[in-house]
């Protein structure tokens, strides 16, 4: 079994993008707005100078999804924070997060990769730490804070 | 979130331009039906009568960074072919085959066209009049079909035997082409 899954084969990089081109569209979309297509564009040119340097086709959907969280970090001119206060961790429900979902472009961009990656697209917290280039524990914080945030910012416009 | 086909078009043009890009390929609407080509910088590489799950040959063969694109020359050349106004090709082409492959291949591209040639005469050609059944077996492993023109080898008796697109397909290209046919 582990042998399988180590020796997973690389897609075609066709397949790749087909699969996965319009989620990340998205994803760069509620990071970035109106300036997602051209991070999207760098995002898959970006894969595709290092998809025949991958070793095996496992994590190919956190894998651009990590790509894209650089770029847009890199347009938003910041570097991921990761907010440290100690305040115990967070969840939200499905339901809960599409009834916030449209304020988290007022997150700060490192919380909103995060709450994003976590509610939108469903990713591990371990992917969303690759994504963010931190600990599992910081891209839960990351993610924690945000949705702490949303909802403040809920309540105030309630 | 649905990518516009304009955005998708530009991310293809720029791959290939900055040569980020192993092998190509694209689907052909052809009389005979969708043919699916391929090609690397170095020329046109495959061509295969069943589109359905060739991307992932191209990776084994030319490399992972396999990219839908428009092949603009080899669309045209065919077309002209399918009009009846081209009797030769003049694509550059990237054969990766073991060198009796290559020596039969290129035989092969020289039988002209709506001419019939046996296995055995093309095995004569390449200096192994014995091989016939080997031809045979590089006929039905041709990278390139169509172009490289394997519809013209026929058997002993003029009969047309196999073909990777059928027979009928065979018959076809060689009606196409005002072959005399004894089958």
């Amino acid at each position: 079994m582990m042998g399988n899954v180590a020796t997973e084969p690389i897609p075609p990089f066709e397949r790749f993008y087909l699969a996965h081109r319009d989620e990340v569209l998205g994803y760069l979309r509620r990071l970035l707005g109106r300036r997602a297509e051209d991070a999207w564009q760098e995002t898959f040119l970006r894969a595709l100078r290092a998809y025949d340097r991958l070793e095996h086709g496992r994590h190919l959907r956190a894998w651009v999804f990590m790509i894209a969280t650089n770029v847009a970090m890199d347009d938003l001119r910041v570097k991921p924070q990761i907010p440290v206060n100690g305040e115990p961790a967070v969840e939200l429900r499905r339901d809960a997060f599409r009834e916030l979902e449209h304020l988290t472009g007022d997150l700060p961009p490192t919380e909103r990769a995060a709450v994003v990656l976590r509610y939108g697209y469903d990713l591990p917290y371990a992917q969303i730490a690759d994504a963010l280039g931190s600990s599992e524990e910081a891209a839960r914080a990351a993610a924690s804070s945000g949705v702490r945030r949303l909802r403040r910012t809920h309540e105030r416009h309630a | 979130m649905n990518v516009t086909p304009e955005l998708d078009a530009r991310f293809r043009a720029i791959a290939l331009r900055e040569g980020l890009v192993d092998v190509r390929y694209d689907i052909v609407d052809s009389p005979i039906g969708g043919l699916f080509v391929a090609a690397t910088d170095r020329g046109l590489a495959r061509i295969h009568f069943h589109p359905e799950g060739q991307e992932d040959e191209l990776a084994r063969i030319f490399g992972v960074r396999v990219l839908r694109s428009p092949l603009d020359d080899v669309r045209r050349e065919l077309d002209e072919y399918f009009e009846g106004t081209r009797t030769s090709f003049d694509l550059p082409l990237d054969l990766r085959v073991a060198p009796f492959h290559a020596d039969v291949l290129r035989e092969l591209a020289l039988v002209p066209y709506g001419r019939t040639e046996t296995y055995g005469a093309l095995a004569a050609k390449v200096g192994r009049p014995r091989a016939a059944r080997a031809v045979g077996t590089v006929m039905n492993r041709n990278p390139i079909p169509i172009v490289l023109p394997c519809h013209r080898i026929v058997g002993a008796n003029g009969s047309l035997t196999g073909y990777a697109g059928g027979l009928d397909v065979k018959r076809r290209l060689l009606e196409l082409e005002g072959a005399t046919l004894l089958f």
